[in-house]
């Protein structure tokens, strides 16, 4: 089993003001599998998704050191283009944030974005991204309407559907499916597991039966300092760190 | 024992007691607006009998003296300066809202939003005298010669960049605050597909906070219609149709302001006064209407 490394993190320090939040962590996230990220809330899980595709920038105060590679690129260093490194990444935040536009206009966003006019080329895009978030069919008739017409199950779907759009090789998820009910949640799994074979998927979750059915391989945070990672079946039947025994077992939350 | 009965009672009738005066009030203060209107209509009643309405609204003609009294010049004044200062004070006033909201940190976000609330506090006749002292020569001596016509500099212009100053701070302000609300995460999700800042206001911010923004210029026009002294003081006041911004004009406010309690000896003057407030008040209050439709559209065009 080929296991090349997608993301490789190097000495990663991250401090909001005098917080210090992600603590010397170094691990790699392998490429076209889906990679958990767990721990208790506040240990930073959210924190090192966003310092991948860089949006960590934005917070008022931040301080970043160490590496994020990507491609054998450091999307830390100051030279790097953001827009270049963050359209190589789908984001999916807890809750679902269409875009004030209409559902073709969502998908269409991106593309748009980057410089492509063509409306046919434009009309292929949505549908074939629409079709691999697994929402096309019960949206095709009516893409002209507001994303807000949508349920939030579908809302997801079309977030997802959008930074797909862009053609990306990573899909970064921050507890994907935390707002939505037990069946849309079900289907954001499904299709996450369709879609491994192409992107590599990284998600935060705080649900271990969750990282359970679908990591291949597992992170797990705690109090900012990461405390074990490794293939997901090792990781839970097998764990090293005792952190990670009781963690697993419900006796830290 | 029995105080601590009837306590809850008492309680329970204030609260009842001011429940009742508070609508008592506000149906008091909507009836004020009505109260005006019918006031100023029967007030001006004896100058809407002289003479045709279309002849009141449309002629150019202003002689008091032989009983000729056409709006018209009044009307054009007051939209040509309350326009020109739109045109002015919208866009400075978005792009200064999008910086702080967008691309200041919020430090200097936290330092300027009361500098610019204290412009708001700033009285009418400040606005005026800075005008005069500092706008108006700046239009005699620099912008007409530029354009080679002559101009006292009292002017549209002049009344119509005092008067975006003036208006500055209310819409800044109310921009401002739609612009935060906007929730951070719909910018991540432009950012995210590798969108620029200026991509993600463009497309996603302003149109997300199209209605709100809307808002923030309907209430800015609102007080630019009604506001006197500042725009008195420096458009020159010239009963005469204007043709361009660097001619003086006569708005509405400013000829009821110099001319209420001065005239009141000529026939009918007095009346036509009450007039033009009448006049004034009902374009106001179209122009309210008119927004709130434009709004209800807007707000359901997108989401
Ligand atoms: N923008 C920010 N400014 C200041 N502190 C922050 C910010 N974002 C996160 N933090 C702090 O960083 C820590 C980790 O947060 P986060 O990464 O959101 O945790 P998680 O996603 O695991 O719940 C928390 O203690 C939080 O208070
Ligand atoms: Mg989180």
């Amino acid at each position: 089993m080929e296991n090349r490394a997608h993301i490789r993190v190097e000495g990663l320090n991250v401090h909001f003001g005098s917080e210090h939040v992600l603590k010397d962590i170094s691990l790699s996230i392998p490429d076209r599998k889906i990679t958990a990220i767990i721990g208790p809330s506040g240990c930073g899980k959210t924190t090192l998704l966003r310092s991948f595709n860089r949006l960590i920038d934005s917070s008022e105060g931040v301080r970043v050191s160490g590496r994020v590679m990507v491609d054998d690129e450091n999307i830390l260093d100051a030279r790097a283009e953001v827009t270049h490194i963050r359209r190589k990444m789908g984001l999916l935040l807890q809750r679902p944030y269409p875009l004030p536009m209409s559902i073709y206009d969502n998908v269409a966003y991106g593309p748009r974005i980057h410089g492509i006019r063509d409306r046919r080329r434009l009309d292929e895009i949505v549908e074939r991204f629409l079709s691999k978030a697994s929402l096309w069919d019960e949206v095709r008739q009516r893409l002209s309407q507001p994303a807000s017409v949508l349920s939030l199950g579908q809302q997801q779907r079309l977030c997802l559907a959008r930074g797909l759009a862009v053609e990306p090789e990573i899909i970064l998820g921050d507890e994907p499916t935390s707002a939505l009910d037990p069946q849309s949640s079900q289907r954001i799994e499904q299709t996450f597991t369709e879609l491994k074979s192409d992107y590599t998927i990284v998600i935060v979750t705080h649900i271990l039966r969750q990282a359970r059915r679908l990591a291949d391989h597992v992170i797990f945070l705690y109090l900012g300092e990461l405390i074990e990672q490794g293939p997901a079946w090792d990781f839970f039947n097998n764990p090293k760190q005792p952190m990670t025994r009781e963690y697993i077992k419900g006796l830290i939350s | 024992m029995k105080r601590l009965k009837l306590f809850p009672i008492s309680r329970r009738a204030k609260d009842l007691l001011a429940g009742k005066l508070m609508l008592l009030l506000t149906i008091l203060a909507a009836l004020l607006v009505l109260l005006m209107v019918a006031g100023l209509y029967l007030k001006s009643r004896p100058v809407l009998a002289s003479q045709p309405l279309a002849e009141l609204l449309f002629s150019t003609k202003w002689r008091p003296f032989r009983g000729q009294f056409g709006f018209f010049p009044f009307i054009m004044g007051t939209l040509w300066v309350t326009g020109v200062a739109v045109l002015i004070a919208v866009p400075l006033c978005l792009l200064t809202a999008i910086y702080l909201s967008e691309y200041a940190p919020a430090r200097v976000r936290e330092w300027v939003k009361p500098l610019i609330d204290i412009l708001a506090g700033i009285p009418s006749v400040v606005f005026g005298v800075w005008g005069m002292l500092v706008v108006v020569p700046f239009i005699k001596d620099s912008v007409a010669p530029f354009f080679k016509v002559f101009s006292t500099g009292y002017s549209i212009l002049a009344g119509g960049i005092v008067l975006a100053i003036m208006i500055f701070p209310v819409i800044i302000h109310v921009a401002l605050e739609v612009f935060r609300a906007v929730p951070q995460e719909v910018r991540e999700a432009s950012l995210a597909v590798g969108a620029t800042r200026w991509q993600t206001v463009k497309h996603v911010v302003l149109r997300k906070a199209l209605p709100g923004v809307a808002a923030a210029i309907v209430l800015g026009i609102a007080r630019a219609f009604g506001e006197t002294m500042a725009v008195l003081m420096v458009v020159g006041n010239v009963a005469k149709v204007p043709g361009n911004v660097l001619d003086p004009a006569y708005p509405l406010p400013a000829l009821i302001a110099n001319n209420y309690g001065e005239m009141l000896s000529i026939p009918l003057y007095d009346s036509a006064l009450m007039l033009a407030a009448l006049i004034l008040l009902l374009v106001i209050l179209l122009f309210n209407l008119l927004s709130r439709a434009v709004l209800a559209r807007v707000e359901r065009s997108i989401r």
